[in-house]
């Protein structure tokens, strides 16, 4: 037990995907600007995020490591996680229209979102268990989704600012998020 | 490398199914009308209409937030074929979205009358206008697109635009009427009155959208 809190505490805070390993950077700065939006994203990549990491843990596994295809794990994870993204919008777009209309373009996004392919590849490197393998992505799921929703109230405060010239729009987004990682550093020494 | 090729088929092929049944199990029932008016409309995703595209455009009119005669570009075949399909009268289109262009133009700078200021220059969006500081402007007629938005910013009016001749080199096939002519035949006669201008109208070059 105190392996999978383990797990769950250093992926969310420790080793978070965004601000310590540099994943999924694109939905973090892309998505970030409004708290609702951000909030959807960060419930949608969640799920995606979970499902694609036992999927692929799944895949790989039991159809390549018997086989010996090991070297198709790339290809084949980018498979299972497009499926995943695509079969989570269906639902998402039957049961909630609502949150589907906030998310719109994002969900698909998430296909290329890095952190997804990140966790199912580390996963795999780090010889991570069935279990293991859903904890550790939900724990780098709810690590995104707290930077993310995070960073997006931080966002929200910035805009109303009186934020000098050259550093509006894009360049305070960046030097917040660099002051975020900064901060985070400092959960490295949390787990000796 | 052939076990390689019938895991990546065999997967493909299972996800495909999956999909296949996710797509029949979730499917989302969009109000046909939407559709319908979606596609008479010319997908230019302009704007005019107040709108952020055709298809938010097609929805206001199914719930009859907008009225049909807001498209510009589409102009009157489009407001005809729309009252046609929601059974209501053809109106003029409203001025406040813009003007419908028959006829293809150029931006012409009367080199004469030219300060060279580059406020045109600035308004042009598709960088049609050669020119510099204090030296005069031209337009490259084969880039421009006739948009006029270089017209109003000019101080010295000297900016006309001029209809283009259709000639051998610049002739198209028009593009096919086919859906506007066969719902017209069950219309009033004005509304065939105007098909039959537009059918002339036809042998003018088509308009470039935007």
């Amino acid at each position: 037990m105190t392996e999978y809190a383990l797990i769950l505490v250093s992926t969310v805070l420790v080793n978070n995907f965004v601000l310590v390993k540099f994943l999924g950077l694109c939905p973090f700065m892309g998505v970030s600007r409004k708290l609702e939006t951000a909030t959807g994203m960060a419930l949608a990549t969640t799920f995606v995020l979970t499902l694609s990491s036992i999927a692929s843990y799944l895949v790989n596994e039991y159809l390549l490591a018997p086989l010996g295809l090991e070297y198709l794990r790339t290809i084949t994870f980018i498979l299972v996680i497009a499926v995943v993204v695509q079969f989570t919008e269906m639902v998402v777009h039957k049961t909630s229209p609502l949150l589907y209309q906030v998310l719109g373009i994002f969900l698909p996004l998430i296909t290329t979102n890095c952190a997804v392919l990140g966790v199912a590849l580390l996963n795999v490197q780090q010889r991570h268990g069935f279990l293991e393998s859903a904890v550790y992505g939900f724990g780098a799921a709810v690590g995104f989704s707290m930077v993310l929703i995070l960073f997006a109230a931080m966002r929200e405060r910035i805009n109303v600012a009186d934020v000098p010239e050259p550093f509006r729009g894009a360049a305070i987004a960046l030097i917040t998020a660099g002051l975020m990682s900064l901060a985070f550093m400092g959960f490295s020494g949390l787990v000796t | 490398m052939i076990s390689a090729i019938l895991i990546l088929s065999a997967l493909a092929v299972a996800f495909g199914l999956l999909l296949g049944y996710a797509s029949v199990r979730y499917k989302v029932e969009s109000d046909p009308m939407v559709d319908k008016i979606d596609a008479l409309l010319p997908q230019t995703q302009c704007g005019q209409c107040s709108f952020p595209g055709c298809r938010p455009y097609a929805e206001a009119i199914a719930n009859g937030e907008a009225d049909i005669n807001q498209c510009p570009p589409g102009g009157e075949t489009t407001i005809i074929a729309l009252a046609d399909l929601l059974g209501r009268d053809p109106k003029p289109l409203n001025p406040e979205n813009g003007v419908e262009e028959d006829v293809r133009t150029v931006a012409v700078i009367d080199e004469q009358v030219c300060i060279g200021c580059t406020l045109c220059i600035q308004a042009c969006p598709v960088d049609a206008i050669l020119g510099a500081a204090k030296q005069m402007h031209t337009v490259i007629a084969s880039e421009c697109t006739g948009c006029d938005l270089c017209v109003p910013p000019c101080p010295v009016d000297c900016i006309d635009m001029v209809p283009v001749e259709t000639g051998i080199e610049d002739w198209k096939w028009s593009f096919p009427d086919s859906t506007v002519n066969a719902g017209l035949s069950t219309l009033a006669p004005h509304a065939r009155t105007v098909a039959d201008g537009e059918r002339e109208d036809d042998e003018t070059p088509q308009r470039k959208a935007g």
